[in-house]
């Protein structure tokens, strides 16, 4: 019974050491207390920024809460009813799909193959993590300003670029053809160094006898690629795309910055249509009704993952 | 509670008592023969990498031209009439970006501080004290990660209204200690560490609080500079919470002021990039240093938070 689970666990009253039970049940008396004394700063702060809020949202979707100072009070179910026969709400859903799966994709696929490029281990290891993480630190303001700068239908690198094999770029935001597609690109760049660092960390972890083995059998480095790398890596591919799925699902900064969410509400996502309907619109009872029908939908795939994953566990 | 804080984490330094997550993004150093698929590999590689920092150094370029050459046609990639850095004197000379990377600063030093003092006792309380409804606040701690904190921003700033927080730094500052993930991670690392060395203390009359501040929180040294580094970068690079909880251009942090300043300055594309350029120089000059630690603390509590 050496250690804390075995100390805290049934059997410790039953611990041979008997001329210490007396303080133990003191200390353990001590410890109800000092256990919520020490949670509380965290718990203030959580039910107070966390738990509070999720209950408050909730109930303002019922009223008719305004920014504007005019609160029309208790409204049942007018702001879901309204919200789930919003053309606006399900087209931002629909366009929040869209990017979802657009960017998931080669979010998943780009950090694996850029993981195991660097992971053969050639020169230039410190440069190749610099270019693929360092956008991962910088700032969605940074990232939206650099980005449409290159966009730029004039003045920017990619057209400037296709303008030396003549090639007449689009107008890349502005264009409601390509503007969906311009910002999923800018996300692949600024946010896959995270996938590709998980990545690289699980590959490290791949025991190198695997490898050795399959060498002495006579396989080759693809052969090996695919009975060895790929499977040990499906509980990472598992994470990484459901960590993927959760954060495309909430993506906002990017698309306001760039597009605002146009043209025409073509890249108009549901974290920015409720920030629109709530501060813009100032219909803060509307905004909470939508967030929470937006809620469901993240509490949905997060319940898949966890499904998914029990199962998995329980199987290995 | 400095000692909750660590000033300068020694991530590299291993505890031979205690087991961190299995996280080692080691460097080999040995480099093997180059034969003809490492030398392909090496040039997809090499493309690829430069590719990947050109926005970085377009925007860059584009920082050090004169507002006429960053708008003139045909786009110039080195500008006829040499670089200048006339750009950023006007920028940090009428702009607020001093100011904004001083509350980003203090800011995400403070939410950072924070966050990692009172999810450490949390998250030791969890682990080691048996108090009645430990069970219970933990199903109820893991359960809170799935909601998201981009749906909360209509009743936050609800309640932001009603502590008269709106338009303080304060009001930055606060919903973003509450790191679920955080306390989860730091409770599963405090269960690994042995309870002997604790037992000896406690029989020897030592506190709790002691035990906790002196045997306890060196020994997680490691993983709690990697919480520090993965909160501080994510309050320093928050967009949303800011935006909305803040008006006054002078309480502005980096993120958000520099949004207000792209609709305010419109086509001045050299002066816009500068301010972008000096937003990101922090954090890629600090990257720059501690690349190492940074990756670690990142794929270590984007392992464990999961």
């Amino acid at each position: 019974m050496t250690t804390a689970e075995g100390l805290a666990g049934p059997t410790r009253d039953t611990a041979p050491a008997d001329h210490l039970s007396a303080g133990r049940a003191r200390r353990r008396r001590a410890d109800n207390l000092r256990g919520w004394l020490y949670c509380s700063p965290f718990l203030v702060a959580f039910l107070l920024f966390l738990i509070w809020p999720t209950v408050y949202g909730l109930w303002m979707s019922f009223t008719g809460t305004s920014l504007a100072g005019t609160n029309t009070g208790f409204v049942g179910l007018a702001n879901w009813k309204e919200a789930l026969g919003d053309p606006e709400v399900w087209s931002s859903l629909g366009n929040t799909a869209w990017f979802t799966i657009l960017s998931t994709i080669p979010l998943v696929l780009v950090a694996m193959l850029l993981a195991v490029l660097v992971n053969i281990g050639l020169p230039g290891q410190w440069f190749w993590r610099l270019s693929f993480f360092l956008p991962f630190l910088l700032a969605s303001t940074v990232v939206s300003q650099f980005w449409n700068w290159m966009y730029n239908p004039q003045l920017g690198l990619i057209n400037t670029f296709l303008g030396w094999f003549g090639i007449t770029g689009p107008a890349w935001l502005q264009d409601p053809s390509t503007a969906m597609i311009s910002v999923v690109i800018t996300t692949v760049w600024w946010t896959v160094g995270f996938n590709f660092l998980l990545y690289l960390a699980a590959l490290q972890n791949i025991p190198d006898q695997l490898y050795e083995a399959a060498s002495l059998d006579g396989a080759g480095g693809w052969r090996k690629f695919l009975s060895i790398t790929l499977p040990q890596l499906a509980p990472t591919t598992v994470l990484v795309l459901v960590l993927q799925l959760l954060a495309s699902l909430k993506v906002f900064d990017q698309i306001y910055q760039m597009t605002s969410g146009g043209p025409g509400g073509s890249t108009r996502s549901i974290l920015v249509y409720i920030y629109e309907a709530g501060f813009t619109g100032y219909r803060l009872g509307y905004a909470s009704a939508i967030s929470y029908i937006f809620f469901f939908l993240i509490l949905i795939v997060s319940i898949a993952y966890m499904v998914i994953s029990s199962r998995r566990s329980v199987k290995a | 509670m400095s000692a909750a804080t660590p000033t300068s984490p020694a991530l590299g330094t291993s505890v031979p008592a205690v087991k961190a997550p299995a996280v080692s993004l080691s460097v080999t150093r040995r480099w093997k023969k180059p034969t003809p698929a490492r030398i392909i590999a090496f040039v997809i590689l090499a493309v690829l990498a430069l590719s990947w920092l050109v926005p970085v150094l377009w925007a860059a370029l584009t920082s050090l031209k004169t507002e006429a050459e960053a708008a003139a046609m045909p786009v110039s990639i080195i500008p006829d009439s040499g670089f200048t850095l006339k750009a950023y004197a006007n920028v940090l000379s009428e702009g607020l970006v001093p100011r904004w990377a001083w509350n980003s600063l203090i800011t995400s030093a403070a939410v950072t501080a924070i966050t990692v003092t009172i999810s450490a006792l949390a998250g030791y309380a969890l682990s080691r004290l048996r108090f009645a409804g430990r069970t219970m606040l933990i199903s109820l701690i893991i359960a809170s990660i799935m909601i998201p904190g981009q749906i909360l921003i209509v009743p936050l700033f609800q309640l932001m209204l009603s502590l008269n927080l709106v338009d303080t730094l304060w009001g930055i500052i606060l919903p973003q200690v509450v790191a679920a993930p955080m306390v989860f991670i730091l409770k599963k690392f405090f269960d690994q560490i042995p309870f002997e060395l604790e037992e000896a203390a406690l029989m020897d009359g030592a506190s709790r609080f002691r035990i906790f501040r002196s045997i306890v929180l060196p020994l997680s040294r490691p993983i709690l500079g990697a919480v520090a580094i993965f909160v501080f970068i994510g309050a320093w690079n928050n967009f949303l919470w800011p935006f909305i909880v803040v008006n006054d251009a002078n309480l502005m942090t980096l993120p958000t002021g520099l949004q207000t300043v792209i609709s305010a300055y419109g086509i001045q594309y050299a002066q816009n990039m500068a301010q972008a350029v000096l937003a990101a120089l922090p954090l890629i000059v600090v990257f720059m240093f501690f690349q190492r630690q940074i990756i670690k603390g990142i794929a270590t509590t984007g392992i464990a938070g999961t």
